[in-house]
């Protein structure tokens, strides 16, 4: 299945959400995404370049975002971000858009769009590596 | 070994979390070393540091770039780990809340390191502190920036 380049101007009309950080990056390609609000899961089997759809909302997301070279993080479930988080996601070059619609909601919205996921599975290779 | 940077992290000082591992990033980006090698450093050293803080009262992070490898050496006094072959399992964990809400605390840093590592070792003694060395190869793909320059 081909999947769909989406620009995160799009992104933020599909998920009615705020941008908090990156108004001047909303040009910004993305093709894939990942969910999680554990950021072990994101650093294990996030790749670069996608939109991180999390719940988390402290900078420790961000911290994970810029790690793994992630293009935009959208929190989901209408959080509310510290200073701290907005200031480092400024300092990092992170977009950062805020939707109101639960996890599950938002990864839909965006797979409908034609977004696939970054990986479909964890391979068996992964798995065994970790053990 | 090419020394390139220590950082001195406290127990329980989560404000900060995942800052080293920022700082690491920037420093091997400036040196030109490839992209997909930054990658699994930074996560290296990210569950490094999130297991520092969590479990240790103090440790030191180094980390050197060598011809043919970038290391991660971590040192900590602190609690130590009881049965390592336990801690490399994903799932297992001793965490507490505080942990649990920076999104850590789930099992996987272990496991992670050593997913992400080319070469892993790690000693503990419980009550005294751990050791842990982690390398990824460089694969022939790094040139010194300053050789680069030599060369242009």
């Amino acid at each position: 299945m081909g999947c769909t380049t989406v620009k995160l101007s799009e992104i933020r009309k599909i998920l009615d959400a705020r941008v908090v950080v990156g108004e001047d990056k909303l040009d910004l390609e993305i093709k894939t995404a990942f969910s999680a609000d554990l950021m072990s899961d994101v650093l294990a089997f996030a790749r670069a370049g996608c939109l991180l759809i999390t719940g988390l909302s402290n900078p420790q997301a961000v911290r994970t975002a810029y790690a793994l070279d992630i293009a935009a993080i959208c929190v989901c479930r209408g959080k509310t971000l510290s200073a701290k988080f907005i200031e480092i996601a400024r300092e990092l070059k992170i977009p950062i858009l805020v939707t109101d619609y639960i996890m599950f909601e938002t990864s839909g919205r965006l797979f409908r769009e034609g977004m696939t996921g970054c990986i479909r599975e964890v391979a068996i290779e992964e798995k065994s590596r970790a053990q | 070994m090419y020394l390139e940077g220590v950082f001195q992290l406290r127990g329980r000082d989560f404000v900060d979390a995942g800052l080293v591992s920022s700082r690491i990033k920037n420093s091997l980006k400036n040196k030109g070393v490839p992209e997909d090698t930054i990658r699994k450093i930074a996560v290296i050293a990210f569950e490094t540091e999130i297991n520092i803080i969590s479990y240790a009262k103090e440790g030191t992070i180094s980390f050197y770039l060598l011809p043919d490898r970038v290391v991660i050496e971590a040192e900590d006094s602190g609690e130590g780990i009881e049965n390592i072959e336990m801690a490399l399992q994903e799932g297992f964990s001793t965490a507490d809340d505080s942990i649990r809400e920076m999104g850590f605390g789930a099992g996987m840093g272990l496991p992670n390191i050593r997913k992400f590592s080319d070469d892993f070792e790690i000693v503990s003694e419980p009550g005294r502190g751990t050791y842990l060395k982690s390398s990824v190869m460089l694969n022939g793909n790094y040139r010194a920036k300053d050789d680069q320059d030599d060369n242009a």
